[in-house]
């Protein structure tokens, strides 16, 4: 799986999307965290590379995994974590993204892991301040990193992403997990294919390179990887579809449905999950979900994706 | 352009591996009931090595030896100033190193570094009975206060000379030549 690469040098002193990635840097990072998912089955878990650096988890949305994931994946590199929660913060004062940014480097940061509600929060970071900038999700743009382990993950159990045909399922105008996905599956070969309501599925998405289809049934027999997006059951107040009910009917993935699809289909959901919604519970924990797996890997990325940004020489 | 000069060709390379795990084994053979001996090689180099000195042993002792592979990047006290980052490779040590001796193999003993850093990340999996280490090469120089137990060659080179260790798993030949370094531009 693992390419050796002869001459080629990492020079990303930020992760903002995987839009600005090529292939072969995708598949340097994906090879990185390979690496790395050893240090997890360490009896000590912990490895010195990041010693005496400090980076701070500026998390202006609300996150459990991703910001556990990367607090973890920094610990086991060694490096001191501060959390920054926005309620508290001098952001609830009326201070700026800028300035409480620029104050927050004035103590010596190394890295900053930001999510925000806007998209290009990241990227307008990285221009202002000489940390590493890490997008942990920018509204409805990107999450690098959830893409990365999705991708991460298929790698892991299908061998190859070329030629494979990825499902992304729901809600794909409000994800920015439906989007890293497109950018880096695309990138490598993969055929993704956007299956949700009209209402939920953006027509500029056809520029990406991806297929689009309304209905489930019909492409089900022909994917790999169904990717399933959670339901934002709090935007459904703007009623993008007339029922969770009938969301449920007619893009649920259930095992009745799953009987169409191929023997070794993968289930995937970047979590939370809404049970019974988007996700049958008998599927979610069934042979077919890698769900969990996936959460695993998250780490094994996070900490490849830490180590690649520090150690990287210039943009 | 001075020509390159060989120092080990490939018959040099494999008695020098013979009379290392001669020395091991005279060294650590009545032990291997108590303490089991395990063969760790340092990426890069070191692996391919590491694997030759096992299958001697095996041959010799006729019994299963430990093996397992080391990525020191990880554990590197230059990795802010080495430059582009340095491609992680896999650590596999799939055994409890605890109470072992681990014979620890490299290419070239030169600043004592990368050892400093193996010795840190193998304590982090256990506590070997002893740690021995074996270089097919030793060219002096140390930063540190490390020596090897095991050395193939004493090899001293003038400062403006590199030392080239070529093995046939990863370049298609064994041999150790000394090349001038080339002049920075």
């Amino acid at each position: 799986m693992k390419s050796e690469k002869k001459g080629f040098v990492w020079g990303h002193k930020h992760l903002l999307g995987l839009e600005y990635l090529t292939a072969q840097e995708i598949t340097h990072i994906l090879d990185t965290g390979e690496s790395f998912k050893e240090v997890s089955r360490r009896n000590i878990k912990k490895v010195p590379t990041l010693r005496g650096k400090v980076v701070v988890n500026m998390f202006v949305e609300p996150s459990t995994r991703t910001r556990m994931s990367f607090s973890l994946a920094a610990k086991r590199l060694s490096a001191d974590i501060v959390d920054f929660s926005p309620s508290l913060s001098s952001l609830s004062k009326g201070e700026t993204v800028k300035d409480t940014a620029r104050n927050i480097e004035a103590m010596g940061v190394d890295i900053v892991i930001i999510r925000h509600t806007a998209p290009g929060t990241a990227h307008m970071l990285s221009r202002i301040i000489n940390a590493s900038v890490i997008n942990a999700g920018d509204g409805a743009h990107e999450h690098p990193s959830q893409g990365l382990l999705d991708i991460f993950t298929i790698r892991q159990k299908k061998g190859e992403i070329k030629g494979l045909k990825v499902a992304v399922v729901g809600d794909i105008l409000h994800s920015r997990v439906a989007r890293s996905n497109i950018w880096g599956l695309t990138k490598l070969g993969a055929e993704v294919i956007a299956v949700g309501p009209p209402t939920l599925i953006p027509e500029h998405i056809r520029d990406l390179g991806v297929r689009v289809s309304y209905d489930l049934d019909a492409v089900i027999p022909e994917i790999d990887v169904i990717n399933i997006l959670r339901i934002q059951l709090e935007r459904q107040r703007s009623k993008f579809f007339p029922t969770v009910r009938e969301y449920a009917r007619l893009f649920g993935i259930n095992s009745e449905r799953l009987k169409r699809a191929k023997e070794d289909v993968l289930i995937m959901h970047p979590g939370p999950i809404n049970r019974g919604v988007e996700i049958t519970p008998d599927v979610a924990d069934g042979k077919h979900s890698v769900i969990l797996e996936q959460v695993a890997n998250g780490l094994a990325i996070r900490m490849a994706i830490l180590y690649l940004v520090k150690t990287a020489i210039s943009e | 352009m001075p020509k390159d000069k060989v120092i080990l060709n490939q018959k040099d390379i494999k008695n020098i591996l013979e009379t290392l795990a001669g020395k091991i084994i005279s060294q650590l053979s009545n032990e291997i009931r108590t303490n089991p001996m395990a063969i760790i090689g340092i990426h890069r180099l070191g692996v391919p090595l590491a694997q030759r000195l096992k299958a001697i042993i095996e041959k010799r002792v006729k019994e299963k030896i430990l093996f397992g592979t080391l990525d020191i990047t990880l554990y590197r006290d230059d990795l802010n100033t080495v430059g582009p980052s340095p491609i992680v490779k896999d650590t596999d040590i799939s055994f409890d190193i605890t109470g072992k001796n681990i014979i620890l193999v490299d290419d070239v003993l030169y600043t004592g570094r990368t050892i400093r850093s193996a010795l840190n990340e193998l304590a982090d999996f256990g506590r070997p009975k002893r740690i021995q280490l074996t270089v097919l090469i030793d060219r002096g120089e140390r930063e540190l206060p490390i020596q090897a137990d095991y050395v193939g060659r004493l090899c001293k080179i003038k400062q403006d000379e590199i030392i080239d260790v070529k093995l046939k798993e990863s370049d298609g030949v064994d041999e150790v030549v000394i090349r001038k370094k080339r002049n920075r531009i």
